[in-house]
């Protein structure tokens, strides 16, 4: 069963690398977004400091956003989706595995990528240390949820734009604590151990309810 | 071939024969709420103007915030009914999703816009509140952002309902989005509040309402009263014309 | 032969949005016996095999395995079952190789690479099974498809959409004979068709969906 899981997550990733121009298509997504803060707002760097968590932060959210598409809708498309349902094997478990595969592809580049953007917005490096942890943390509890949306709106037409505007609101509190342990300097333990409570909370439930969705959408 | 003729599908209401799920069948369901609806709306008119009275004549005026804090009877009851229609809406939309029965997936689905009204009510008379009280039109406490944090949830409920075609996938990816935002409205509330206390710098809040005089909470009940018999007028409503729309076109038979 | 059937449909009734497909639907197929549906495009073949599958609810109606409701022991039928749909379930970014290996793992049977590289050869696809499939022609991406069946002779029930689209004459007489054999091994088979294929005559309850 583990081996099985794990063959599926390494498909998952061989894919991926096959069509890395796709996946490389989100970091340059995140970078162009984060670069757009500065233009907006002004270069004064007092600024930027003061920003730079949450400006992090929110671009990896629509980041992980735009990465929804390519959780089921290929699959959907050319039919193996169905086969995973069809399987004898537990589809919560499957579709964990796939998670996995997508946030290694589409979240830990962000996680990576982040400290040199925070370097750009003239952030700390012990600030920057605590928000790769918390994107770390918290970027996963996307791919989880964002799991969930992407399963309900599987094949519809829009698909990409809806699914990210049902998951947004429920992606708040990552968005909330991720930022927030920047800022909280001594108090970043009790920011930790609410993202690690909330990643501990969607991989119970997200899987799970992703899973449903898949049944109800492919009904 | 052999083809059995014992009835394997036995739906629940054949079962529980119980005297309500008589009434789950959309068809017989349909007289019963057209005769319920005009006494729903009459008694929201009757509480509705006897809280606006109180409310707006009886309860005394505030020494701080003068007349203008009376907006807090239309705000806080319509706050309360939008929280309270989100979960009745996914209590029903549960229901549908595990008993299979078409009409509680109905009725979630004619009260996510009613929901969706208080919410923005909410929105605008905290709006209204806020302007004269701190000079701002908007302020990012807690209570008011939680609410747009629902609106969010509510348009998302439509909006995916709306995206799928057939009704049956419609009902029950709703419910299950309707499932999940329940179990996530305490966590966005507590984060929501954690975030405000955090950053107290502008230290504008809405919860700093006037001292309760106890005719105010009775205006503010009468209306909540107001808005609930409306709510459940207006739900009804709304079921009716989405039954017309789903059995009322009879079925068409496959060529 | 009379046997006990081992998948049946009672009372079956489909809908795709407000159009109902058929009603009152029902078979039994014991084993060695093979269901052949046709019917016109869109007159609900589709949608059949998937309800049998358990993939679509029906809106009435049920489809037993073995006695037991479908939905019942979802891991259990889905351990007898080898659904083939229209879309052929292949990654365009894999070869037919790791198709092949990647199908047969979420099906849940183990199998070795040479049975796999065997199979593949067999079908005349040893030239292509290391090229990505999308870059296979349709006739060799429906064969690299079809190849799990060779290698799910122990999984008893088959449910198969069209499967005999897009393949040449040749290929066409492999899959024949791999059904027939299907069959005479006490396997079930349920497929979806166009044209008249005679695989076992004897053993084909027909059933024609736009009557």
């Amino acid at each position: 069963m583990g081996s099985l899981l794990l063959r599926v997550m390494l498909r998952d990733l061989a894919l991926a690398w096959r069509q890395r121009a796709d996946v490389l298509s989100t970091l340059i997504f995140y970078v162009m977004v984060v670069s757009l803060f500065p233009l907006g707002i002004g270069p004064e760097p007092a600024t930027l400091r003061v920003i730079a968590p949450g400006v992090l932060w929110v671009a990896a959210l629509l980041a992980a956003m735009l990465s929804l598409s390519r959780l089921f809708a290929a699959d959907h498309a050319d039919g193996t989706l169905e086969q995973l349902l069809l399987s004898p094997h537990p589809l919560t478990l499957l579709v964990l595995a796939k998670i996995t595969a997508h946030w290694i592809a589409s979240g830990l580049p962000l996680v990576l990528m982040a400290p040199l953007l925070g370097v750009q917005l003239g952030m700390q490096a012990a600030d920057i240390g605590v928000m790769a942890l918390s994107l770390a943390l918290g970027t996963p509890v996307l791919s989880l949820i964002g799991a969930v949306g992407a399963a309900l709106t599987v094949g519809l037409r829009g698909a990409a734009v809806l699914a990210s505007l049902l998951v947004i609101p429920l992606c708040i509190p990552v968005l909330i604590f991720g930022a927030g342990a920047v800022d909280a300097d001594a108090g970043a333990a009790a920011y930790f151990s609410l993202l690690g409570a909330l990643l501990v909370l969607a991989l119970a439930g997200a899987p799970l309810a992703a899973a449903a969705a898949l049944r109800i959408s492919l009904d | 071939m052999s083809a059995q003729s014992k009835p394997v599908n036995q739906a629940p209401r054949e079962r529980a024969g119980a005297i309500w799920l008589r009434y789950a069948a959309p068809l017989a369901f349909d007289p019963l709420a057209a005769r319920m609806i005009p006494w729903f709306f009459a008694a929201a008119a009757l509480f509705g103007i006897a809280g606006l009275y109180i409310g707006f004549f009886v309860a005394p005026t505030d020494a701080q915030q003068n007349e203008v804090y009376r907006v807090i009877f239309i705000h806080v009851p319509a706050a309360w009914m939008s929280m309270l229609i989100y979960l009745v809406m996914a209590m029903w939309a549960a229901i549908g999703l595990i008993f299979n029965t078409r009409l509680s997936s109905m009725m979630a689905s004619a009260l996510a816009p009613t929901g969706a009204m208080f919410t923005f009510v909410a929105l605008w008379t905290g709006a209204l509140w806020g302007k004269p009280t701190w000079g701002t039109w908007w302020v990012w406490d807690a209570r008011l952002t939680s609410e747009l944090i629902l609106l969010f949830l509510y348009i998302g409920f439509i909006a995916l309902q709306a995206a799928i075609e057939d009704p049956r996938r419609a009902d029950r990816a709703g419910a299950l989005l309707a499932i999940v935002g329940v179990v996530n409205i305490p966590i966005i509330y507590f984060s929501v509040f954690w975030w405000n206390t955090l950053h107290q710098g502008a230290s504008v809040s809405l919860t700093s309402a006037p001292k309760m005089a106890a005719t105010m909470l009775t205006g503010m009940l009468v209306m909540t009263l107001a808005c609930w018999m409306y709510s459940i007028g207006a739900a009804l409503w709304r079921l009716r014309s989405i039954m017309a729309e789903r059995e009322g076109i009879s079925v068409v038979e496959a060529d | 032969m009379p046997t006990d059937p081992l998948l049946t449909a009672h009372e079956l009734e489909c809908r795709r949005g407000r159009r109902r497909l058929f009603r009152n639907l029902a078979f039994g197929l014991g084993a060695g016996q093979m269901l052949q549906v046709s019917g016109r495009n869109g007159s609900g073949k589709s949608t059949l095999l998937r309800s049998l599958c358990g993939l679509t609810c029906p809106e009435r109606g049920e489809v037993t395995w073995r006695g037991v409701p479908i939905r019942a022991n979802r891991d259990t039928f889905n351990a007898e079952l080898m659904y083939l749909g229209h879309a052929g379930a292949l990654k365009d970014d894999l070869s037919a190789h790791e198709n092949l290996l990647a199908a047969l793992d979420v099906a849940g049977r183990a199998c070795s690479a040479e049975a796999t590289a065997r199979v593949l050869d067999e079908l005349g696809l040893a030239a292509c099974a290391a090229l990505p499939a999308k870059l296979l022609s349709q006739g060799q991406r429906r064969r690299a498809a079809l190849a799990r069946l060779w290698l799910s002779r122990d999984t008893p029930l088959w449910v198969l959409d069209e499967p005999f689209v897009a393949l040449d004459a040749d290929a066409s007489a492999a899959l024949r004979r791999l059904l027939a054999a299907h069959l005479e091994n006490a396997g079930i088979l349920v497929l979806t068709t166009h044209q008249e294929i005679n695989v076992a005559p004897a053993r084909t309850q027909h059933l024609r969906l736009d009557v």
